[in-house]
């Protein structure tokens, strides 16, 4: 447990001497109590001068020992807190027998300092060493990762955060960081395995003869699941069945607490480092402020719950009365839950609430329009094309088992299942940056790009195609303003990730739309996004669910001319 | 998709419109109708060295850094007008095909050859074996196996499969081996191709196999075949099931397979035509997918000519058999 006294805002602030914490397992912002983070506590690094040891280790939740791959020991890996302008230089010693890397989730780096083997970097070799050197450019709420193999799954992620050069934009009196993941004794390879023998493997809340008449799906919109091959009830393709769910490293009986005083304006800095998961936040009996995404402030909108991707981060703001909360981080398809609780004092738990209906898949998210939205309007709602092959001008093969006949724009969702809790689901719509973006040239061209995948075959692309079989990467002028739609032909949400780049969703906030790194595109819907290709080299896009992009659904982006080359 | 069903896809998305964001004008420029037009225009590049040609013939873009507020399409509503579709500028085809080999060096394409092979290049394997029963049926109580296993891709899978079938302490009544090349041609389906071997009790044979392996609309799973022996005997077989899920533990599984022969096969005791046919339910009982136990019941029927072999023999032509076995895959 911390003896670190409750330390005040400013107190967090300014370089400590960097830490590797090499006792126990847990960095100290995430021991089984915290009081919030400090700069100079055990398990977190800073400075600009940071080591960073990558080595098989041993895991421990739920009373059961499994193996981890970890940074310094820890799982979550070491806080690396920097501060907005510095330069840093991290050294990663990789003592595994296999290869490694480190990716820097969101941050603007130069590209061969990214860390993803194969596209900026040849990987950190088994006991070799690689060391990072980039100028940090921005502040907020980041994490970082290993992009080898599945490691992730592993442990090998971990939370950083940076501070701004300047005042901070959010106010606020204590913070913590909050990171959210997914752990299991499967091995990820045997997991694979299984996914790709049976796409249905984990999903143990199938529609049965016992349970359907308490699903709001249709007879006939049943039928037209049925006729398409396509399961209702397919949400996560690893579930609670598979992952004990964690919050800084805890699993949910093992209660992380982050204290607070009562009526402080206590800062949550979420991180969802899950390999598989999405979540939907939400801590009963307090408001939560969204002040931040991806790192970048947003202006702040209360919410009761809000729905965060794989690799999204949002930071909040919630002020406590002198009571204990429960943090309920459920995952999508309502399997599991992870739990954490925020109390004035160590030792108190609050009601942790039931696991809600698992909700069920319906004609909106196949990309056909809601027609029980629309009154009697529907005509022939069956005879739909689900696969015409004449809307895209990519090869169809057995990799892509649907294609959306009317995608919408479903960014003014709240996320699956979330549309009848009867209480505010955050939305990207409601995200407005906080600060007017600077660059506000209207996009010169646009491109399609189509999220494809077979659930059957637990097969995964971008325009029908897997990484693997060497498809064109997406190429863009640097200093190109693009607009990118991107089209879900499947029947989940994909948390899509662009490397090196920040991007507005277009979501009719002007100027002002939010910037992010990653942003979720719901089943049968596109989310059209503005980039500015401002930073040359090659770059990872791919859908931040750890097994669809090992199956393929990830491509290069490149940005040319380089540098030294006529810009 | 119909014309017609085109159609009213097309009015039904307009009619979408306003819900979705998308402007009446942005509708009539056909960006959010129907993308009939190729919408993706990522150009493959040239692919031999992609030097920027100045005025390379690319007509669409505008100068990409230019900051054009009223670039061709600004139709009011704050800049709602979508850009249109666009080859990527000449600058975005310069410079290396990998930026990192400028770094790097020859490092690289070992490493990228890692990442195509760990980015949807894995193999991944299944051995499963769907029934393994004991059989009881009046007269001769025995057992049946029927399994298979596949290792390979996505596409292109080595599948395997074997079954057995025989009175408990005789010899067997049926066995055969299959090997076979799966290729799949469409989302649901793998062609399979390969050979069969029969090496039972009596005469063997040695076949020439061609199926079609997968999951029907309304996830009903068929396996059909069509076997072309060394005597040149053409047979085949289809079998279909579906698993009826009561609750998330319990499984019923209707089970059907009817065999045909293109001749009567004397020695094999098979007649021309439909020759058997059965019938079955299997209720199993899975706490995982990967194990389940079952008990069943099983109708088989011999028809036309098979049924007269049978009757010679001294056999009836029909029974009914309880089954008791366990399904199961790693």
């Amino acid at each position: 447990m911390s003896s670190s006294p409750v330390l005040g805002r400013r107190a967090f602030i300014g370089g400590g001497a960097a830490v590797a914490a090499s006792a126990g397992l847990l960095p100290a912002w995430a021991k089984p109590v915290s009081h919030g983070l400090a700069s100079n506590a055990p398990g977190t690094v800073s400075g600009s001068d940071i080591r960073l040891t990558v080595a098989d280790s041993r895991f421990k939740v739920g009373g059961k020992i499994g193996h981890a791959v970890t940074l310094n020991g820890l799982l979550p890996a070491p806080l690396v807190r920097l501060k907005e302008g510095q330069n840093v230089r991290i050294t990663v010693d990789n003592h595994l027998s296999e290869d490694t890397s480190i990716h820097w989730h969101g941050l603007l780096v130069p590209f061969e300092m990214d860390g993803v083997p194969g596209v900026s970097f040849p990987g950190i070799k088994a006991h070799s060493t690689f060391t990072y050197e980039f100028p940090v450019k921005q502040s907020g709420t980041y994490w970082y990762h290993s992009h080898s193999g599945l490691q992730e799954q592993l442990g090998h992620y971990g939370p950083m955060i940076i501070d701004s050069a300047g005042p901070d934009p959010i106010d606020f009196d204590r913070e913590h960081v909050v990171v959210l993941s997914d752990w299991t004794f499967l091995h990820p390879h045997r997991l694979f395995t299984r996914l790709k023998q049976e796409g249905g493997f984990f999903n143990r809340d199938k529609r049965t003869v016992a349970n359907k008449g308490a699903d709001p799906l249709s007879a006939e919109d049943a039928r037209m699941f049925a006729a398409m091959r396509m399961d209702p009830t397919d949400i996560s393709d690893v579930t609670g069945a598979a992952y004990t769910y964690l919050v800084n490293g805890h699993g949910p009986s093992e209660n992380w607490t982050g204290l607070f005083r009562a009526g402080e304006r206590v800062r949550l800095r979420v991180i969802n480092a899950a390999a598989q998961t999405i979540f939907n936040l939400r801590i009963p009996g307090l408001k939560l402020l969204v002040v931040a995404t991806d790192g970048i402030p947003v202006r702040p909108v209360e919410v009761d719950e809000l729905q965060i991707g794989n690799a999204e981060t949002y930071d909040l703001i919630v002020v406590p009365e002198d009571r204990a909360y429960t943090l309920v981080a459920e995952s999508i398809d309502r399997s599991g839950v992870g739990i954490a609780t925020l109390a004035p004092r160590a030792g108190m738990r609050a009601e942790v609430p039931a696991l809600r209906k698992r909700p069920t898949l319906a004609m909106k998210d196949m990309g056909m329009m809601d027609h029980s939205a629309h009154g009697g309007a529907s005509a022939a709602p069956m005879d739909h094309d689900m696969r015409d092959k004449s809307k895209v001008d990519f090869k169809v093969g057995p990799g892509v088992d649907m294609i959306a006949p009317m995608p919408i724009d479903r960014t003014g969702e709240p996320g699956l299942g979330l549309d009848d809790v009867g209480h505010k689901v955050m939305t990207y719509k409601d995200l407005a940056s906080l600060t007017r973006n600077s660059d506000r040239r209207p996009p010169t061209r646009c491109i399609d790009i189509h999220l494809t995948g077979n659930m059957e075959r637990f097969m995964w692309s971008m325009d029908g195609e897997k990484l693997s079989e060497n498809p064109e990467p997406y190429r863009f002028a640097r200093n190109e303003r693009v607009r990118l739609k991107m089209i879900n032909d499947t029947m989940m949400t994909h948390p899509m990730h662009l490397h090196g780049h920040f991007f507005e969703i277009v979501n009719g906030h002007g100027d002002h739309q939010p910037l992010k790194h990653t942003v979720r595109v719901l089943p049968g819907s596109y989310v059209e996004i503005d980039f500015t290709a401002d930073a040359p080299g090659d770059w990872a896009f791919h859908c931040h669910m750890l097994y669809h992009m090992h199956a393929g659904m990830m491509r290069v982006v490149t940005v040319r001319p380089l540098d030294g080359a006529k810009a | 998709m119909s014309l017609t069903a085109l159609l009213l896809a097309a009015v039904a998305q307009a009619a979408a419109q306003p819900a979705s964001g998308c402007t009446p004008e942005h509708a009539a420029m056909g960006h959010c109708t129907l993308p009939t037009a190729p919408v993706q225009q990522q150009s493959k590049p040239p692919a031999a060295a992609p030097t920027p040609d100045p005025h390379a013939g690319h007509t669409m873009p505008q100068q990409p850094v230019a900051a054009d507020p009223h670039a061709g399409h600004d139709m009011g509503a704050a800049g709602q007008a979508g850009p249109e579709p666009g080859p990527p500028p000449s600058e975005a085809l310069s410079g290396p095909a990998h930026a990192a080999d400028e770094i790097f060096g020859p490092a690289m394409a070992e490493s990228r050859a890692e990442l195509h092979r760990e980015h949807g290049g894995m193999l991944s394997y299944m051995i499963m074996v769907e029934r393994a029963e004991a059989v009881v049926r009046k007269g001769r109580d025995g057992f049946a196996i029927d399994s298979q296993a596949w290792f390979g891709g996505d596409i292109d899978k080595l599948w395997l499969k074997a079954e057995a079938e025989a009175a408990w302490g005789e010899k067997l009544e049926h066995a055969e081996l299959q090997a076979l090349w799966s290729h799949a041609i469409d989302p649901w389906f793998d062609l399979q191709a390969g050979l069969r071997h029969d090496p039972q009790h009596g005469p063997d044979r040695t076949h020439a196999v061609l199926g079609l392996q997968g999951l029907m609309p309304h996830w009903w799973e068929v396996d059909a075949a069509l076997f072309l022996s060394t005597e040149g005997e053409l047979t085949a077989r289809v079998e279909a099931e579906y698993d009826l899920r009561l609750t998330q533990e319990l499984i019923l599984q209707p089970r059907i397979e009817v065999d045909l022969s293109a001749q009567r096969i004397v020695e094999l005791g098979i007649g021309s035509g439909l020759t058997e046919a059965s019938a079955g339910f299997r209720l199993r009982y899975q706490q995982t997918p990967a194990f389940a136990p079952y008990v069943g019941v099983e109708y088989e029927r011999a028809f036309g000519g098979t049924a007269r072999f049978r009757r010679a023999e001294g056999e009836s032509r029909d029974s009914v058999a309880l089954l008791a076995g366990v399904r199961f895959f790693f």
